[in-house]
């Protein structure tokens, strides 16, 4: 790589130094204050966005944002704050906002930092940063060719809502009042394009994008420019369904969301506030027994790697579903207290899903499926956590004897997520790796359709 | 320009008109057609009560400038979370870089915007003291409980956002704004023969947090109001069953179920859309997009209301804004680049989630008019449909049209009468096409209580939305039944 990004990685190096210095100064502070504990999280980016839409630069965004976050302890009362300006004199204005709302919060018996023991003292380092082109000029050539290439590509693209290309690097530093303090530099780009396309008087829209943190796993620009056209043009004169129950096949566009609900249903603030239909289902079926989740936060470069939470905890290797069978749930620190139970480092989210294939590629799924709904996108929110019932609006493709037949669009699919889940048939392995949790398709044995 | 805005995000920082004038300066030449400077300072204040404590409060200041330059379509864009003199070179000089440099432009004489202020400039983090804020928890936390046994979990949260803005541009544009809004929700578990249902209620405005301690158009104080809401809900849910599938004719109540116009109409009237070519509703204008007797406005200018605005984030009074009249398309919502582009006049329209965020065509609060039907004429006019008089919220796809908005309170209508209650689930439909279904417009008009945050683009700003009783022919209807 150039010179220039030696400079931006060193740059960046020497920033998070002195995020370091300051999350320091900051725990200090507000243990000279009289906190009886504290925590400090501090990230930074920087980077661009470029919009070009027909041929044309339509905006160049240079971002740069940051913020630092304070959370005071007195005794089991807690207060937080947080402040973009990181002079020691706003800091200093932060920790003692917080330090205060810590005299009038309650006593919360449950609060305070995750144990001593479990802090990641020696977390290893995963490579979660690459040099990344911040050149606008070379964004908006990357903008321009992926646009073009594909306005060239069919006629049935009458419009374009533009190419964008974005590039981010930054640090996040964390640390308590227990003497842990980590740090990690990481960065990612992408690239996407949104497509118009028209048949009569209807027109369609859809996209594609590719985002890696190594800037040698994107796409190129005419991958990403077929793969946008292919989505529109797909979609041209789709048509609602009758009202009917069918198997639905979730593309893998949009699988990784059927898990994510699996994620909030089985998180500590769902489950202690009793507010998940999993409340209580440790160690019992979630899934058909044929398949395993396994999390993987240690993975070299990867999206949702860490090796600490936002609590410090470790991070550890580990199965979520087994054979079916939920094994964990996801406990911060106070969850966990409320619980009785341990944390499970997953303060802030989850850490690369890895959601096991039956082999089937999205053809072979078509098949075993026969007759029924494939499912490329998926609208509003509809799903609710605490009883499971889901209900959103879906486009994609009807599928009979095993083979696209038209695509679709206005209808709703609706079911619950406990018996969709525990009912799956099989799980591609067409996996998409631009999510934290990866999975291939998805085939749901039955939901309802709601259409004509 | 009020003072206490001056002395906020400029004497604070060291910095004079002067140097906002050279800033400008710096960035109009050449073929730069445009530059703006927005500076802000943003007070965040949050509290949460669960399990019956206070367990957390928060609080955040965010200071920064914006600096934009645009040359016809393009737009360079810079920000800094600093106010200063060197951040505002450094950011200016990034932003007009999309541009050759050139010959130095008059800026405009800067002229101050003169709009009435449509909220009071109180602040509403330091209007009430700690203990009290803690108080009105309590009460709405004691109030949901003792309304029936089978509630539990209750969480209530109080947020208050008190926020200076200052923008200046290269056509004269000066113009200030003191923006306060508060927030209060109440949200509960109920709890019956193992079935576990939430309700959830809330409102707000550009007050202070007294609005909450007042007494509602009922007569009861507003806390209470939200959290009786709350456990109504909770408790009509548990009685739900399995939601209809298929298409049928659907009422929807009054006020908050207006998300149907935001998402049906309003973001497909939204200015950059339709300039590019990409709403559904592009190239309509003055055609019938709607049935007859349906009027629909965006309107800023409603006191003390969510989505309100005395001057938009590019200096722009805020307007009421007619967008369909008598089911005819008459007005587009625009920020200054796309109305220019487009040859028509801003329309207060022009927002921005903070600093650090580019402008564009946003609403502020959508509404209906009302019509001439009683509600009980519109549910009686129905034999096989649903009832849906609360939302979750809702999304557009504005280029094909087709938007969802999820019900979480909805009941079976048979034979003209209000039967039972339904599970929550998603209605979809076209929104051009949902529009030529409404039939009956109802008599009793009504805004939300002021909860409603819209996205776009990644920005989320808060919007108010509205309607009276509504009759839809035909919409799909997602349930299992």
């Amino acid at each position: 790589m150039s010179g220039q990004s030696n400079d931006q990685r060193k740059l960046l190096q020497a920033d998070m130094q002195q995020a370091q210095e300051a999350v320091q100064e900051a725990l200090a502070f507000a243990k000279s204050l009289g906190a009886s504990a504290a925590e400090c999280g501090l990230s930074q980016s920087r980077g661009l966005s470029v919009d070009s839409r027909l041929g044309e630069v339509e905006t160049v965004e240079f971002n740069q944002d940051g913020s630092l976050g304070i959370t005071v302890y007195r005794g089991h009362c807690k207060g937080a704050a947080a402040t973009a300006d990181l002079k020691p004199d706003a800091v200093k204005a932060a920790v003692s906002k917080a330090n205060e709302i810590a005299r009038f919060t309650s006593e919360d018996p449950y609060s305070g930092l995750a144990d001593k023991a479990l802090m990641a003292d020696d977390y290893p380092e995963l490579g979660l940063y690459f040099d990344a082109n911040m050149d606008p000029e070379y964004a908006i050539e990357q903008t321009k060719r992926c646009e073009q290439a594909a306005l060239d590509q069919d006629p049935r693209i009458v419009n374009s809502d533009g190419a964008n290309y974005s590039s981010h690097a930054g640090f996040r530093v964390y640390g308590n009042s227990h003497g842990f303090i980590g740090s990690y530099m990481s960065s990612r780009q992408s690239l996407s394009c949104v497509l118009i396309g028209k048949e009569g008087d209807v027109m369609e829209r859809d996209y594609a994008y590719t985002l890696a943190r190594n800037p040698d796993l994107l796409q190129s620009p005419q991958q990403v420019a077929a793969a946008a056209v292919e989505a529109t043009v797909s979609r041209l004169g789709a048509r609602s369904l009758d009202t009917c129950k069918v198997p639905v096949l979730f593309h893998s566009d949009v699988a990784h969301g059927l898990f994510g609900h699996l994620v909030a249903a089985i998180s500590g603030g769902s489950l202690y506030r009793k507010s998940s239909y999993l409340l209580d289902r440790l160690g019992t079926r979630v899934l058909p027994d044929w398949l395993t989740i396994s999390e993987d936060p240690h993975v070299q470069g990867g999206l949702a790697s860490s090796a600490f939470d936002h609590e410090g905890v470790r991070t550890e290797p580990r199965e979520i579903v087994t054979n079916g069978e939920l094994n964990t749930y996801l406990l911060t620190s106070y969850a966990a207290r409320k619980m009785g139970m341990q944390p499970t480092g997953h303060a802030g989210g989850i850490h690369n899903w890895y959601v096991q294939h039956s082999g089937l590629d999205l053809d072979a799924l078509c098949k075993k499926m026969g007759r029924g709904l494939l499912v490329t996108e998926l609208m509003g929110q509809g799903v609710n956590i605490v009883t499971g019932d889901y209900s959103r609006g879906a486009a994609g493709f009807w599928v009979e004897n095993g083979e696209i037949q038209y695509p679709v669009s206005e209808v709703t699919i609706a079911g619950n997520l406990d018996h969709m889940l525990q009912n799956l048939v099989a799980v591609g392995s067409d996996i998409d790796p631009r999510h934290g949790i990866q999975t291939g398709s998805v085939l749901v044995e039955q939901m309802s359709i709601a259409g004509n | 320009m009020h003072d206490e805005v001056k002395a906020q995000l400029l004497d604070r920082a060291e910095m004079s008109m002067t140097d906002l004038e050279s800033g400008l300066a710096q960035l109009y030449q050449g073929s730069i057609d445009y530059a703006d400077i927005y500076l802000q300072s943003s007070h965040h204040e949050s509290w949460v009560l669960e399990d019956g404590i206070v367990k957390s409060g928060s609080f955040s200041i965010d200071r920064g400038l914006g600096v934009r330059a645009v040359e016809g379509e393009k737009t360079g864009f810079a920000y800094a979370d600093d106010i200063s003199t060197a951040a505002l070179k450094q950011t200016a000089a990034a932003a007009r870089g999309i541009a050759a440099a050139g010959q130095q432009k008059t800026v405009q004489a800067l002229t101050a915007t003169a709009a009435p202020s449509l909220y009071l400039p109180d602040n509403p983090l330091s209007a009430w003291k700690e203990t009290q804020k803690i108080d009105i928890l309590n009460a709405v936390d004691r109030h949901a409980k003792k309304q029936d046994p089978r509630i539990s979990e209750v969480t209530v949260s109080l947020t208050a956002v008190y926020e200076h803005i200052l923008v200046v541009a290269t056509d004269g544009t000066l113009a200030t704004d003191i923006r306060p809004l508060v927030r209060l929700n109440c949200s509960v578990l109920a709890t019956q023969n193992g079935r576990r249902e939430r309700g959830s209620a809330g409102g707000g405005g550009r007050f202070t947090y007294d609005y909450f301690a007042q007494r509602n158009e009922r007569g009861q104080p507003r806390h209470f109001a939200f959290a009786e809401e709350a456990v109504r809900q909770a408790l009509v849910n548990l009685e739900a069953e399995e939601a209809p599938a298929g298409k049928m004719p659907v009422v929807l109540g009054p006020g908050w179920p207006g998300v149907l116009l935001h998402e049906a109409v309003g973001h497909g009237l939204e200015g950059d859309f339709n300039r590019k070519g990409s709403s559904a509703f592009a190239g309509k204008m003055g055609q019938q997009v709607a049935s007859k007797g349906v009027t629909v406005i965006d309107d800023g200018t409603l006191e003390n209301r969510r989505g309100s605005l005395s001057v938009d984030d590019e200096g722009t009074p805020s307007q009421h804004n007619v967008l369909i009249e008598d089911g005819r398309l008459v007005g587009y919502m625009q920020d200054k680049l796309n109305a220019r582009l487009m040859g028509m006049p801003a329309t207060g329209n022009g927002r921005r989630e903070s600093f650090a965020h580019l402008p564009m065509p946003r609403m502020t609060n959508t509404y209906m008019l009302g019509g001439e039907h009683s509600p009980d004429e519109i549910i009686g006019s129905v034999k096989n449909g649903i009832y849906a008089p609360y939302f979750a919220g809702g999304q557009v796809d504005i280029t094909s049209g087709k938007f969802v908005f999820s019900a979480s309170e909805a009941y079976l209508i048979e034979n003209g009468k209000i039967t039972r209650p339904i599970k929550g689930a998603t209605l979809i439909g076209n929104g051009p096409a949902s529009m030529q279904q409404i039939s009956m417009i109802g008599n009793d008009l009504a805004l939300d209580t002021g909860i409603g945050v819209c996205g776009k683009d990644g920005q989320s700003v808060p919007v108010g939305v509205g309607q009276p009783t509504l009759k839809l022919d035909a919409m799909t209807v997602g349930g299992t039944g």
